[in-house]
């Protein structure tokens, strides 16, 4: 008997045990439908967190006091002239600009309203280091640095809950932590919330953050961003500056009480992080595809027990082992295929409709159905059908003519 | 005559089943031969080994024991395959209880066995044409069960000498019929005989039918006594 004929007969039978047959496909596009959806979801999560750590800036090296591997007596901060000498030209030649920053979470005020969003110490040129736009406004200035003013720029999360709205706020008066400071600009969304909002901050000088706000000593620095001149020059700057830490930190044998983190340690570590989200949301969802294939197999016992007859009927009009084998295959196979294909269609939707939903509670991210998810799907449901279909159509194709005849 | 002359030929055939302890002897060294084109009934109390003779001679089981040539091919040496394909060209059953699947239509009851058998040219015109010759042009797309006693063994009728085969079998073709429709069964059986010179094996426990044949093989606990 040939494959055409088979897949005939295989569609005649499963029509004939219409209600059995896609009770059988429903549970397949469940564990296809959990996959694609969970593969999507994962897969969403990664580029969104990826993008965000991305959007902090370019070239972006993080350097930060203590050491997370090794423990360190004797720890010293970080420091203005730290942060001086590794903007100096000289001493760190792959370094584009440095931007110090002293941060903290603090409560913000106005009218009726309060928000507490994360309180950044900055200088000028924390704007072109992390890229910040402005939607009205002007950037933090040196006189604002040396005069300790109290001025702030405040984040569209900030200005949408203090005031409703993101525009016409530019010397209005907000309280922070209950000290009044006057509101000189308003930044642009930078959206990509997962990676610790960026849009619910206010920026205020580093100077005026130390005395005011955050309690520092007088030239303490919590965290120092630098940008390399390209992305080539990572490595080099990231070099530059542990050796100018070692120096001023005369910490040149032992372990470093300092750490330089790249963009690119913090994109691998994502990374890894999500893979191993993503894996194991697949993980979970494969099981249930799993469990479909145990519900292929089961209803293929059945149908072979319930057909024990016809089988012997078959094997006296002269079909082969192969026949069968091939009949009850193509059934298996056909159950998988039609739950494999309506499951990534339901995945797909699945996946369409947490995107919604995560866009609409504020986290926006695009769960992403690739074609390897698809072909991934598609293949494991079709083995799964013919892995749990061989053993009843084994068990049918080696049931004795007469026997099977004799069958009530 | 030699081997090669005859439709079955069967030397000291037995078959033995093991039940538990006890072995059950349900022939023991049978033998028999039957020419091209004779009409046979198979006749015998109940457990003397009809259906199991039947069985062997139409290659839907083995003997325990003993050789068994049909159309001069020894048989109890082929694998099951070779088996498959002997039962889908060289013989024809029908079978008691009709044996019909029962969500199909006549018409695929009886293009079956055409299916195993590899060609696909006209299967379907074929099939019709089975139908056509035992009576039943007009209930072609009836299922089974839309249909009466004697016209589904008609439909089994048809599903057997579809593949023209040299041997039909039939094993108690009338037991489950009422006297009328099972003597119009055996007159298609013996038309086709006729016709064809088809070899016909009828069991049955009904003498008047036996009348009708050439030939009596009369078994009793699992021996031949007369034939
Ligand atoms: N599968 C089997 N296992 C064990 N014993 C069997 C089996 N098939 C048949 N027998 C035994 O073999 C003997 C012959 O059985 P068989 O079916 O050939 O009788 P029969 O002549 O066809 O009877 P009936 O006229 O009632 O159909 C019986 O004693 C029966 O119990
Ligand atoms: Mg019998």
């Amino acid at each position: 008997m040939d494959i055409v004929l088979a897949l005939k007969e295989a569609l005649e039978s499963l029509n004939a045990n219409r209600m059995r047959a896609s009770l059988t496909i429903l549970g397949i596009v469940i564990g296809v439908a959990a996959v694609i959806a969970m593969l999507a979801v994962g897969t969403g999560a990664q580029d969104s967190i990826l993008g965000s750590i991305s959007g902090i800036g370019t070239n972006l090296l993080f350097v930060f006091q203590g050491n997370l591997q090794e423990e360190v007596r004797n720890e010293q901060p970080l420091t203005m002239n730290d942060v001086n000498a590794l903007g100096d030209v000289f001493q760190a030649p792959h370094v584009e600009a440095v931007a110090p920053v002293v941060y903290g979470t603090v409560n913000v005020t106005f009218g009726g309203e309060s928000s507490s969003p994360e309180v950044y110490g900055v200088t000028p040129d924390y704007q072109n280091v992390r890229n910040y736009n402005l939607l009205e406004g002007s950037f933090i200035t040196d006189e604002n640095v040396n005069g300790r003013a109290s001025v702030a720029l405040i984040g569209p999360d900030v200005a949408d809950k203090l005031f409703g709205t993101r525009t016409l706020l530019t010397g209005e008066t907000i309280r922070i932590d209950g000290q009044p400071f006057r509101v000189i600009g308003v930044l642009e969304p930078k959206g990509g919330g997962s990676f610790g909002s960026q849009d619910n901050v206010v920026l205020v000088p580093i100077t005026t953050a130390r005395v005011r706000l955050l309690e520092r000593d007088r030239d303490q620095v919590d965290i120092v961003y630098v940008q390399a001149l390209n992305s080539d020059d990572v490595p080099q700057a990231t070099e530059e500056i542990s050796q100018i830490l070692r120096l001023r930190h005369h910490s040149e044998v032992g372990a470093d009480d300092f750490t330089v983190f790249s963009q690119d340690d913090f994109l691998s570590v994502a990374g890894t992080i999500t893979n191993i989200l993503t894996i194991f949301l697949g993980g979970i969802a494969a099981i249930s595809l799993l469990v479909g294939g145990i519900g292929i197999m089961n209803i293929m016992l059945v149908s072979v027990t319930e057909r024990t007859k016809e089988i012997g009927l078959r094997k006296a009009l002269g079909a082969r082992k192969s026949d069968i084998l091939l009949q009850f295959l193509t059934e298996s196979s056909l159950l998988s295929l039609f739950g494999g294909v309506i499951g990534i269609i339901v995945g797909w939707l699945i996946a369409f409709v947490i995107g919604k939903v995560a866009t609409a509670s504020g986290t926006p991210f695009t769960p992403t159905v690739g074609l390897n998810a698809i072909l991934l799907a598609t293949l494991f449901s079709t083995a799964v059908g013919l892995f749990f279909g061989i053993y009843p159509a084994n068990r049918a194709a080696n049931l004795e003519p007469v026997e099977a005849l004799r069958y009530e | 005559m030699s081997k090669k002359g005859k439709a079955i030929v069967a030397k000291d055939l037995s078959k033995v089943y093991q039940m538990g302890e006890v072995q059950v002897h349900a022939l023991c060294g049978v033998s028999l031969e039957i020419k091209h084109g004779e009409v046979v009934a198979i006749m015998g109390p109940s457990g003397s080994g009809k259906s199991t003779l039947m069985n062997i001679i139409g290659c839907l089981d083995r003997p325990s024991s003993g050789e068994y040539y049909l159309d001069g091919e020894l048989v109890s040496d082929l694998t099951d395959d070779q088996l498959a394909v002997i039962r889908n060209r060289k013989v024809g059953f029908v079978f008691q209880n009709f044996n019909l699947l029962s969500r199909s239509s006549a018409l695929l009851n009886v293009e079956l066995p055409l299916r195993y058998a590899g060609n696909r040219e006209g299967q379907r015109e074929r099939a019709a044409v089975a139908l056509e010759a035992v009576g039943l042009a007009d209930r072609m797309d009836h299922k089974p069960m839309e249909l009466s006693g004697g016209q589904q063994q008609r439909v089994a009728v048809a599903r057997a000498i579809i593949n023209n085969p040299a041997i039909i079998m039939a094993d108690e073709p009338t037991g489950n019929l009422d006297s009328k429709s099972g003597k119009e069964i055996m007159k298609l059986l013996l038309e086709l005989n006729q016709k064809s010179g088809t070899t016909l094996i009828v069991v049955t426990h009904d003498p008047r039918i036996a009348e009708e044949t050439e030939r009596v093989i009369q078994l009793y606990d699992g021996r031949v006594v007369d034939s």
